[in-house]
């Protein structure tokens, strides 16, 4: 087993650790400090990957602006801690079980795929997700989408300030 | 590293995701997970574009294959950021209103 391997574990254990610590904490403070393991470990999947412009945008989109977001309407709305009255144990039950049922279906579901078998992920090389490739193709293949993106985020803008406006 | 180890990771954290919108009432917490559920689809479209890219390096084909879905992925980001200040935007106004985040509040449209 080699160093690449032991990381991929690693990483995998950290990030299902830190997922399931989001659901089981109460305090949701906890819960967004959390949530930024889990995108922490997702980013070093990505640089395990080598999609290194998607790792550093991971970090800074999620881990910076929208987890601060977050912990900014937590503060904002001020909501005690134990405030959220609990469902009833049964509710709880039913919902671990269906997205245990979920869970074992879709691996049951993988195992059998025959075309998945013998595909492997090469990790540490390749050099599509290096920022090169990357720009080259954002901006000839797509660069119509890209710019329709920046009215969606002045259309987001204008509707949250409308929203947000008593 | 085999594929199939990508895609259980990839299922054990939407599945998370799933759970979490399920059984937590507090709106904060179900949007948080629905954010896990998107960077679980994320991680396994990266992992799928590099195996494309390995098959198509091995076979002699172009050197950028597989790029589109990395172009996606930061698609998916972006349109994500949106609907996050959308979503935490949606989120004030019902706690202005109703001064609770409890999602069983939001039962008016079923009568």
């Amino acid at each position: 087993m080699n160093i690449v391997e032991i990381l991929f574990y690693a990483l995998s254990v950290f990030a299902i650790v830190c997922a399931i610590m989001v659901l089981i904490s109460k305090n949701p403070i906890h819960s967004v400090l959390w949530l930024i393991l889990v995108f922490f470990a997702i980013s070093g999947h990505y640089i395990l990957l080598n999609a290194q412009f998607l790792a550093i945008v991971n970090i800074i989109v999620y881990a910076g602006a929208i987890m601060v977001l977050f912990l900014f309407v937590i503060m904002l709305i001020n909501v005690k801690k134990d405030s959220e009255p609990q469902k009833q144990l049964f509710v709880k039950l039913i919902g671990v079980i269906a997205g245990g049922s979920f869970l074992t279906l879709s691996i049951s579901l993988v195992k059998q795929a025959m075309p998945l078998v013998g595909k492997t992920v090469p990790l540490k090389e390749g050099t599509i997700g290096l920022i090169h490739p990357l720009g080259k193709a954002l901006f000839n293949d797509y660069v119509v989408p890209f710019e329709i993106s920046s009215v969606l985020f002045l259309s987001a803008m204008v509707g949250a300030v409308l929203i947000g406006k008593k | 590293m085999p594929i199939q180890y990508y895609i259980y990771f990839c299922l054990a954290l939407f599945s998370i995701g799933v759970v979490g919108v399920l059984t937590r009432r507090n709106a904060i917490i179900v949007f948080m997970c629905i954010e896990l559920m998107l960077n679980a689809v994320n991680l396994l479209l990266v992992a799928f574009s590099k195996m494309y890219n390995g098959l198509a390096v091995q076979n002699g084909v172009a050197n950028t294959a597989g790029i589109d879905a990395q172009i996606f992925v930061f698609f998916i980001m972006v349109v994500a950021a949106a609907e996050v200040s959308i979503g935490l935007a949606i989120i004030v106004m019902m706690y202005r209103n109703t001064h609770s985040i409890d999602i069983n509040f939001l039962n008016r449209l079923k009568n």
